[in-house]
């Protein structure tokens, strides 16, 4: 075994013993490491104001007017482009987010802990589809959205979520996680078996907690409606399981992998926190009715960590279903997944598809085998429109770009050889 | 030549997977093997397999 391969082993072997668990909820400013008043975090690789794509400067449009920083979308970009506002990557905190990924200091967000290690993760609660924060939408129907989940949605999920992190049987997103992909989730573009699995385990605890019937039954409702519910969470398990593979010396596994919807940047476990950047991708999108592919912007988002982890795109063929929201074929998903395989160092041990007689997912990208194959990493990704406000236009499959890949082996091959 | 005329080509498609599809579409025998050019430069393909010596022995 090479000194690579030893690394790989011990790095994976962090991954395959992570044990995410819901913990708890808190106020970014509050909770999130290094937040600060005045502070933006976004999906992807840093990125100044001025390189920002559409939907990531609707976002911070839209989370400037929610922080109250600006009372119009004229004052709020004059605010952004002043230089009063700092921007940095969700994953520079411990966080993600899907699509723009904008945190600000006055969001809720969930609080993830990978018990085997200690460490934490943080991500805000998904709003939905469609016109959405997320997917660069600003409109007053946003802000308000935001709000109810602030002052409704925030208080009444923590104190059920708090009271089980206490009990017994703590919510396991790992478990919640293996268990969807065996109901036709990939995790990543479909999560309607993990926000129904999340639903019925808190369900018991939300109805000791909340005593308001009227608004309990809105929070149920809400999260009923939103299929997509447990993406955050998911995102949230996967950067707590992979960030103590940052720095083990050696290993060629990726530990990140990001879009800010300009650029695209990943972080490899023996190249410690160095991010290696090149342009984002365009994805390759089934549109929402009335859209055409020029209104779609080039791919974003920190979602992307869930084939870093070994779901998502990867573990498609589990997820027959989904090609009617992302387009293709049955027997394509099967071929993505098998593909994968290829630029992998494993297979999961906790992760598998049925459909592939129980086979473990393909898991922990090697950037050795992504350079010498030329098979860069598949992913099933949602699509904004590149113009800001305009929210989501479809879903599709996106494949990452090399660039940034061999200028990481670049690097790779000076410090190890 | 009377053979390949009589019983058809036999495809072996290499890279492109769309000439395969076609092919198929057209109920011809083919299989299809995934390959890609090198997206790095020679010298870094050798570094790199240096790093890995021993892995496939």
């Amino acid at each position: 075994m090479t000194k690579v391969d030893a690394a790989n082993k011990q790095a994976l072997q962090k991954l395959f013993d992570a044990e995410p668990f819901l913990v708890g909820m808190g106020i970014a400013k509050d909770t999130i490491p290094g937040m600060k008043d005045k502070m933006l975090l976004h999906a992807g690789p840093h990125i100044t104001y001025d390189r920002m794509s559409g939907p990531l400067i609707g976002a911070v449009i839209g989370a400037t007017l929610y922080e109250g920083w600006a009372d119009s979308v004229e004052e709020a970009r004059e605010v952004l482009a002043s230089g009063e506002i700092v921007f940095e990557p969700c994953h520079e905190h411990a966080s993600v987010g899907p699509m723009a990924g904008v945190i600000s200091p006055g969001m809720p967000v969930f609080v993830v802990e990978n018990r085997k290690f200690g460490n934490r993760s943080y991500a805000t609660m998904n709003e939905g589809l469609g016109r959405v924060l997320r997917m660069g939408a600003f409109d007053d129907s946003v802000i308000t959205h935001l709000r109810w989940m602030e002052n409704t949605l925030f208080p009444i999920l923590k104190e059920a979520i708090e009271k089980r992190s206490n009990a017994e049987d703590p919510i396991d997103l790992k478990n919640i996680i293996a268990q969807a992909l065996h109901m036709g989730d990939e995790l990543h573009n479909r999560n309607k078996a993990g926000t129904s699995l999340l639903f019925r385990s808190l369900a018991p605890d939300l109805a000791e907690t909340c005593q308001d019937s009227e608004k309990l039954s809105r929070v149920l409702r809400f999260i009923d409606s939103n299929d997509h519910f447990f993406l955050n969470l998911g995102m949230a398990s996967a950067k707590a399981s992979l960030d103590p593979l940052n720095g083990i010396e050696g290993s060629s596994i990726v530990y990140i992998m990001a879009r800010n919807g300009t650029d695209f940047g990943i972080k490899v476990s023996g190249l410690g926190d160095t991010w290696f950047k090149c342009a984002a991708a365009q994805p390759d999108v089934l549109l929402f009715p009335g859209f055409t592919r020029d209104d779609v912007n080039p791919d974003i988002g920190d979602s992307a960590i869930m084939e870093t982890y070994g779901i998502g795109g990867f573990a498609l063929a589990a997820a027959p279903a989904i090609v009617q929201f992302v387009g293709g074929t049955p027997a394509d998903a099967v071929r993505y997944t098998r593909e994968m395989y290829e630029i992998c160092a494993a297979e999961n041990k906790s992760f598998t598809i049925p459909q592939l007689n129980f086979r473990g997912t393909p898991t922990g990208i090697d950037l050795l085998s992504v350079v010498e194959t030329g098979i860069t990493p598949i992913l099933d990704t949602g699509a904004a429109h590149k113009v800001p406000g305009k929210g989501q236009v479809g879903a599709g499959i996106v494949r990452m770009p090399s660039e940034a890949f061999v200028s990481a082996a670049e690097v790779f091959a000076e410090k190890y050889a | 030549m009377k053979k390949l005329l009589k019983e058809g080509p036999k495809t072996v498609n290499i890279g492109l997977r769309g000439f395969y599809d076609a092919l198929k579409q057209q109920e011809s025998s083919a299989i299809h093997v995934e390959w890609r050019p090198p997206i790095v430069k020679t010298d870094l393909l050798k570094r790199l397999r240096k790093l890995r010596k021993g892995r496939e022995q």
